[in-house]
């Protein structure tokens, strides 16, 4: 259904320039389509072009062929730049370079002071965001008081504060510890499914990429893989090839298939590995010894 | 370490001082500072000081702190204070040489010393009873007339907010590139001057540079964010004043009246 | 031979003041020299605290340290050669490059040291060969490069000046897949030529029990487990409580020995679970289901 799609890239190219002036293409003739209520993960290598694709989502750059639409709005439409960066909010890599106030509801409220909002709408949207991230009882922080995975689930609060109906997350977690990780993964699922926003994650972690609806795998500037996660982990030596990582799940399930054993070709979570293990050994005869 | 200084000394409470309108109080210690100014005699020193010892108890911060605050300016006011004592003129008490210690030079001494005292403790109360991005606010928006000049009002208190916010991030960075250089070997503890700030340069040509991806990521998130500029900006937190300023107001009014009566009944000495 | 030994090592940050934090307490340990070990622990467990320790960056509240039998507190003023002794590459090194050229920088430890130009220039080149820096790439300016090459330029400043023992602090934070594989092979490479005992601080316990011969745990200031890697990952439960995830395939298989099937839950890498179900599959007789 055409009214679906938040986010649609059609048919776009990109390139920088190198030091000496060469044309480096980043995007070679990408199409990517995103439906609104979907939890997309972008996976791909360091230098793949995932992050320059995601810099089109809210019109940080404009392709030099194809076009960019965002709930309608063509990124091109130049009086429309705030309509598109309300509508796409856009989260970082490193938490401490996009927060600006020193207190943390101040910093919540920044992109709302921006939009001229009223003060008292300000004020709910503030602390609904808070909650929502689970930052609530941290607003009159200083925000170099907070863990790396609080500080960006502050920057999340920020972006959620404008009601977009989609985030676009630009490798949130790759500077925190596991912990914030879990935190930053939990909150950005919970939005996603409590309030039905879509989020695009840009991450090379693919036990992360493992949590979302569908993953696409971009490579050398295009789209290698577009599916549920099963159905993309189950390549494992294409992935490999690509320099990117399968959960140890589907590595073990896939090089167990490779010696001739019979076993699901879509193993990814751990309970799923076990079952199938558990199935594996049964049909050999071996069979649990300690059972009630 | 470097993290273990504090910037700004704000120390957050919940007092009628810290409530009171950040505006207010930024006009009651120009008051202050001008009353300080305007006495001219014992009476009114006595009247400078009857204001803190009230103040300083209201807002809930240790008498102490004066001390703090004062320590810093300690030489500057012994500096001042022998500079007046020798070289005013008046009824000598002894000399030597061409110095001669005077009775005027050394009110004069006492009454600026007390006086320096009193308008560092003041001020000292603003900054510890407003948090630093209270205090950039009420300049901006005590400042805003000034935007009809095209003065940069709106982006000067923006620069304030974005400095004050990485001051600590800074100095975090700051202290892991010292740690890194000197786990290379970098000696920065020996040597000539020259040796020494030779020695600064590992640390600040990093910390400039990542200062400057700093500032480029940061424009990058705030652009996202919808910000261009001060055109059309709300705030979240409206400054109001309320009845506590009024009483504030009323408190250094009294103190201002004080120092003029003392002005006329008690002699000049200055 | 011990390369490395704390005796009651203990770290209090800002001593005497209402924030005062204890940071490590009564650490003990003993690190032969040639090993590789895994350190662990989350954050504020006081492992970048401890390591900081090792070439005399903070000075320990109480207790000593010996490198390589000396007391490397004994005459403070002697402390810099230890930073030689011990080389320690900080968390995301890449912002602390800052010379015109990737040369100069790498050299900028083995001049500290104040070696021969000679001895530099072997070094220098040495040191690159290890992180696969190119002779072009030597004599560009570290800001041209890519932020994995300047991470293992910054790895080179270290490794050039030749410790005897390698500390490092997530060497991997950021990096993709491929450039964490590449960098972790080339220190276990450059471990095993030259003998140089290497610690490895690491989130990623998949990273730990692929490469560490033994696993240092750091929790709440004090050592919790300080044993050969397979040892401390039979402590799943306990390490899953302190907030540390374990490989997922080691979950995988405490599921199935948990269910009662005679599979070892001691499991930490794909090829080791690999092995080990051939193992009961070729025990139970029939080969191919």
């Amino acid at each position: 259904m055409e009214q679906d799609v938040i986010l649609l890239a059609d048919h776009i190219s990109f390139h920088y320039f190198d030091d000496n002036e060469r044309p480096i293409p980043v995007l070679k003739d990408l199409s990517l389509t995103v439906n609104r209520g979907e939890f997309v993960a972008v996976l791909g290598h360091n230098g793949s072009g995932k992050s320059t694709l995601a810099k089109h989502f809210n019109a940080i750059l404009l392709p030099e062929t194809g076009n960019c639409i965002v709930d309608g709005i063509n990124t091109r439409e130049e009086n429309r730049l705030y309509d598109i960066r309300q509508r796409v909010g856009m989260v970082f890599q490193n938490p401490d370079n996009q927060i600006v106030a020193t207190i943390v509801e101040e910093d919540v409220a920044f992109a709302l002071e921006n939009m001229g909002v009223s003060p008292a709408e300000i004020r709910k949207r503030v602390d609904d965001a808070l909650k929502s991230v689970g930052m609530y009882e941290f607003r009159e922080h200083a925000p170099h008081q907070l863990s790396g995975g609080q500080k960006q689930r502050v920057a999340i609060a920020g972006v959620i504060a404008m009601r977009p109906d989609c985030i676009v997350l630009d490798e949130p977690t790759a500077m925190l510890d596991p912990r914030g990780r879990w935190e930053v993964m939990r909150t950005i699922r919970q939005l996603n499914r409590e309030f039905g926003i879509t989020v695009v994650l840009i991450t090379h972690y693919m036990d992360e990429a493992a949590q979302c609806d569908r993953v696409v795998v971009m490579d050398d500037g295009k789209i290698l893989f577009n599916a549920a996660p099963k159905e993309v982990f189950s390549h494992v030596k294409a992935l490999h090839a690509v320099g990117l990582d399968v959960p140890q799940a589907a590595q073990l399930a896939d090089e167990l298939i490779e010696l001739g054993y019979s076993l699901p070709p879509d193993v990814i979570s751990e309970e799923e590995c076990a079952d199938a293990l558990a199935a594996l050994l049964d049909g050999a005869g071996i069979h649990p010894q300690h059972q009630a | 370490m470097l993290k273990d200084i504090t910037i700004g000394q704000y120390f957050p409470g919940k007092s009628l001082v810290h409530r009171m309108d950040p505006r207010m109080k930024i006009i009651l210690v120009i008051l202050y500072i001008v009353m300080l100014f305007t006495g001219d005699n014992v009476g009114s020193l006595i009247v400078g000081i009857f204001f803190l010892l009230i103040a300083y108890p209201v807002s809930k911060i240790p008498m102490k702190m004066v001390a703090k605050g004062v320590k810093p300016v300690i030489p500057i006011i012994l500096f001042t204070a022998v500079l007046n004592m020798l070289f005013v003129d008046g009824k000598v008490l002894w000399s030597w040489w061409v110095f001669k210690l005077t009775q005027e030079g050394i009110q004069l001494a006492v009454m600026m010393a007390v006086r320096i005292v009193c308008l560092i403790a003041g001020t000292s109360l603003l900054t510890y009873t407003t948090s630093p991005i209270a205090l950039t606010d009420a300049i901006e928006r005590l400042l805003s007339p000034l935007k009809k000049l095209n003065l940069p009002v709106h982006e000067l208190a923006m620069m304030m907010t974005i400095a004050l916010r990485f001051i600590p991030t800074l100095i975090e960075e700051t202290d892991k590139i010292i740690s890194a250089q000197k786990a290379r070997g970098a000696d920065m503890e020996s040597g000539s001057i020259i040796d020494r700030a030779k020695a600064m340069i590992p640390i600040l040509i990093p910390l400039f540079v990542s200062a400057f991806r700093r500032a480029e990521e940061l424009a990058l998130a705030m652009e996202c964010r919808c910000y261009r500029g001060g055109e059309g900006r709300t705030r979240m937190k409206q400054l109001h004043l309320c009845g506590i300023d009024f009483v504030g107001l009323a408190f250094v009014v009294f103190c201002f009246a004080l120092t003029l009566i003392t002005n006329t009944l008690l002699p000049s000495m200055f | 031979m011990s390369i490395l030994r704390t005796e009651h090592l203990s770290y209090v940050y800002s001593q005497g003041t209402p924030f005062e934090k204890i940071a490590i307490e009564d650490v003990n340990i003993d690190i032969e020299e040639g090993e590789f070990v895994g350190v662990i622990g989350h954050t504020g467990s006081g492992k970048s605290t401890l390591i900081q320790h090792f070439n005399g960056l903070l000075r320990p509240t109480s207790g000593k340290i010996f490198v390589d039998g000396q007391d490397i507190w004994a005459n403070p003023k002697e402390i810099r050669k230890f930073r030689f002794m011990v080389g320690l590459v900080f968390q995301y090194p890449e912002y602390q490059l800052f010379e015109e050229t990737v040369y100069k920088d790498i050299a900028f430890g083995p001049t500290n040291m104040g070696l021969t130009p000679d001895e530099i220039d072997r070094r220098v080149k040495e040191a690159a060969r290890f992180v696969g820096l190119s002779p072009i790439q030597l004599e560009k300016s570290p800001f041209e490069l890519s932020g994995g090459q300047k991470r293992r330029v910054a790895i080179a400043g270290v490794l050039a000046m030749q410790p005897k023992v390698l500390v490092l602090d997530e060497p991997t934070a950021g990096l993709d897949p491929k450039g964490r594989d590449s960098i972790l092979s080339q220190i276990k490479e450059y471990h095993q030529e030259n003998g140089t005992t290497v610690l490895l601080v690491s989130h990623s316990m998949e990273d730990v029990a692929q490469y560490a011969q033994k696993a240092l745990v750091m929790n709440n200031a004090k050592v919790f487990l300080h044993d050969d890697v397979e040892k401390v990952f039979s402590h799943a439960a306990e390490m899953e409580a302190m907030g540390l995830s374990i490989p997922q395939v080691s979950r995988i298989f405490l599921d199935l020995a948990g269910r009662g099937y005679p599979v070892t839950p001691n499991v930490f890498t794909v090829e080791g679970a690999k092995q080990e179900i051939l193992r009961v599959l070729g025990k139970g007789g029939s080969a191919h289901a």
